[in-house]
């Protein structure tokens, strides 16, 4: 059962090749990486994927940053100036989950991470893992997301009393890099087809841009197959037959929905990665659960996530030996079931994270 | 073998006839002494539409339903929809209609959603629910999704502010959301609806989702008696494929309605086969419930495979709709044996049918 799943994982991850420089950062032994813990169940289960990347000899040496307790004026927010300076010196970066503090006169931490690194694509991939059983088995997509503008602007205005604007921006700069970006990944990981998701019918003139946009891509890679689809149809045929689609990229709303939708088809965002890349190549994987306070100092969180999450900077860094290692070792874990793994879902919990630790890295050395 | 198959069906037609037929007796009747039947428009629509409403038009003239069909050809690449037609469903009041194909990014806008700003068609409603005899995922699924179908993303609003650069709209008015707000709780008392839930992203848009909510919230008050909450759309679509069976009446704006009905019709059987309708002050447009495939690929109107149960649906709430309940009940219990018996299915359900030989199954099947 063990070395089924490990079949399976080889023909998901994909095949190595090399990766443009631009959208990937130089590797060198050993590389720096900036770690922000974050708050609550952030230091614990970051200290357990330190461990399990030791165990397999990742070559990163991990520069630790935490949030500050008061609001640097530089950044306007308890992010230190350092610390951004840090990630865009190591280009890589891993993020555990942080609370934002209640309070005015700062930015939230994610969207100063956001603005300040230039972080445009969010990038999840979400496959089912052999381990876990969902309603869904075949599930194999990676849902890239364009970060920075669509109907997130935060544009909005009372025009006059009871009637409410909100601005949907696309601009043709942002729509360009985002399809850049999926097409290279898709190339870069052996995938055979991008769709775009769009709603062009009703939104004719900014979904047409961003279509218009991919098209202008999909013509310098003609070995790889595009498609569009409008979202409705998109939602549907996710829920029927997942493994109709392979990379798909959206605008900022569709995809938050759409990148929810499939964590939930794999189980929840409990099992899910998640990457944002930034200009430059910069790549900020961060696990998207909650920072769960009432179980922090308990020894019972769920470090998978930030583990896969940490996975995905490896394959980002091109290093695709140890991410099939460290990803086999969880999903072998996984599947034997011993420790009664609850996918953490910020509302369930689930025991024994060092017994866990222990197994992984009994499975990584092997 | 065969006659025992056969006979074993009969056999199970009269078991279902026992059970599921109930005849309700009507006694409200505006014109007693007329005899005569109510009119009512049809636009058969592109692709498989014409299809589809063949399939009805035979099914109601075999049950004899007391209504008769005013056709009009609209199409899709119309660049606006005919004045004639917009008079007709003001006379008539009520709409049978198959999809229209909105061409992309060409510059026209759709017709689906010019007819209902036209009709001031403010709600759509999208019935999901497991139909027996079809197997899914998931169970336990009964969810009517209303969607607010006015304003919203689909207000048209857009402008190339300079090359490169474009904005889009999105408009929420408080008398919208109120009106919407009070149909879906409307729907969910007289409908025996335990709970409604408010679909929403205020936590990044503020205003414009937090008017909306703010409207639901005060209509929640007067319906002490349904159970209201509230819930962010993406982890919305997360719990429909993880845990459908939470949700029970569900309103939304417009966007977010159109994934969310599209969602959760696919986990449900399918959008062909879920009844919908858009409903108004004054007028009523029925058609297929989730937009997806209303208009169907090229493939299915060759063949003529495309899958009649949701419109045929539709139509039955539709006769619930003109209040003759009885003939609603014997459509649908035509189709609901259908579909148990398993016998013809089209494509999306897993099997070769055409469309001529479901409709057979369904005049068999009437009584």
């Amino acid at each position: 059962m063990a070395s089924s799943g490990f079949q399976l994982l080889k023909r998901t991850l994909g095949n190595r090749s090399t990766a443009a420089r631009f959208f990937s950062s130089v590797s060198s032994t050993p590389i720096r990486a900036t770690l922000f813990p974050g708050d609550g169940i952030g230091p614990e289960i970051a200290e357990s994927v330190k461990q399990i990347f030791k165990a397999a000899d990742v070559p990163i040496e991990w520069e630790e940053h935490y949030v500050g307790t008061e609001i640097d004026p530089r950044t306007q927010s308890f992010l230190t100036w350092e610390s951004l300076e840090s990630v865009r010196q190591n280009r890589v970066g891993l993020k555990g989950p942080m609370a934002t503090p209640i309070g005015k006169g700062h930015r939230s931490l994610n969207l100063t991470l956001r603005k300040e690194l230039n972080l445009y694509a969010n990038v999840r991939p979400c496959y089912s893992l052999p381990g876990y059983k969902t309603r869904y088995d075949n599930v194999n997509l990676i849902t890239i997301r364009e970060n920075t503008e669509g109907e997130y602007s935060g544009l909005e205005h009372q025009v006059v009393r009871g009637v409410v604007e909100s601005l949907k921006i696309i601009t043709r700069q942002a729509s360009l890099r985002v399809a850049e970006y999926a097409f290279h990944y898709a190339k870069e990981h052996g995938r055979e087809r991008v769709s775009a998701i769009h709603k062009a019918n009703i939104m004719q003139k900014t979904d047409g841009l961003f279509l218009k946009c991919c098209r202008e891509v999909a013509e310098k890679y003609p070995d790889i197959k595009y498609e569009e689809v409008v979202i409705d149809n998109c939602c549907m045929m996710l829920v029927k037959n997942p493994a109709l689609f392979d990379v798909l990229v959206m605008p900022n709303l569709y995809g938050d929905i759409i990148s929810d939708l499939c964590a939930g088809l794999v189980g929840g965002l409990g099992l899910t990665p998640s990457c944002n890349i930034g200009e430059g190549g910069i790549a900020l994987a961060e696990a998207v659960h909650g920072s769960a306070p009432d179980i922090a100092g308990k020894n019972s969180a769920n470090p998978t996530t930030l583990l896969l999450s940490g996975v995905s900077i490896l394959r980002h860094l091109n290093l695709h030996d140890k991410p099939d290692q460290i990803q086999n070792a969880s999903s072998t874990q996984l599947q034997k079931g011993s420790t009664e793994l609850l996918i953490l879902e910020v509302k369930q919990r689930q025991p024994s994270s060092p017994m866990q630790l222990f197994i992984i890295s009994k499975y990584v050395l092997e | 073998m065969a006659s025992t198959a056969r006979s074993s069906s009969t056999l199970l037609k009269r078991f279902l006839a026992t059970r599921i037929n109930q005849s309700r007796s009507v006694t409200y009747m505006p014109r007693p002494g007329d005899g005569a039947p109510r009119a009512v428009t049809l636009i058969p629509g592109d692709g498989i539409g014409p299809l589809v409403t063949g399939a009805v038009e035979q099914v109601m003239e075999a049950i004899h339903a007391p209504v008769y069909f005013e056709k009009f050809e609209v199409h899709g690449d119309m660049k606006a929809v005919p004045p004639a037609v917009i008079e007709s469903i003001r006379k008539n009041k009520v709409c049978l209609k198959g999809g229209l194909a909105t061409p992309m990014g060409g510059g026209v806008s759709s017709l689906n959603v010019q007819l209902r700003k036209e009709l001031d068609l403010y709600a759509s409603l999208v019935n999901c629910f497991n139909l027996p005899g079809i197997t899914t995922r998931h169970n336990n699924v009964d969810i009517v999704v209303i969607r607010e179908n006015t304003e919203g993303e689909y207000s048209g609003l857009e402008h190339e502010v300079v090359p490169g650069v474009v904005e889009s709209l999105k408009v929420i008015t408080k008398f919208c959301s109120e009106r919407i707000a009070k149909y879906a709780f409307e729907y969910a008392y007289l409908n025996n609806r335990k709970k409604v839930t408010a679909v929403h992203k205020a936590n990044i848009m503020k205003l414009a989702d937090g008017l909306f909510l703010e409207s639901c919230r005060e209509v929640a008050t007067k319906y002490p008696g349904i159970k209201y909450n509230e819930i962010i759309v993406d982890n919305c679509c997360m719990q429909l494929v993880s845990k459908p069976e939470q949700f029970d009446v569900m309103v939304t704006p417009n966007l977010y309605g159109n994934l969310v009905a599209n969602t959760a019709a696919g986990i449900a059987g399918g959008t062909g086969v879920m009844p919908g309708g858009n409903v108004g002050a004054e007028h009523a447009v029925f058609e297929q419930g989730a937009s997806a495939g209303n208009v169907g690929s090229g493939k299915e109107v060759e063949e003529k495979k495309a899958n009649p149960v949701a419109l045929l649906l539709s139509s039955a709430m539709m006769l619930r709709h003109l209040q003759f309940p009885a003939f609603a009940d014997r459509l649908e219990t035509a189709v609901k044996r259908v579909i148990l018996e398993g016998q013809c299915r089209t494509h999306d359900l897993g099997g070769t049918s055409t469309t001529q030989e479901v409709v057979d199954a369904v005049l068999d099947a009437l009584n």
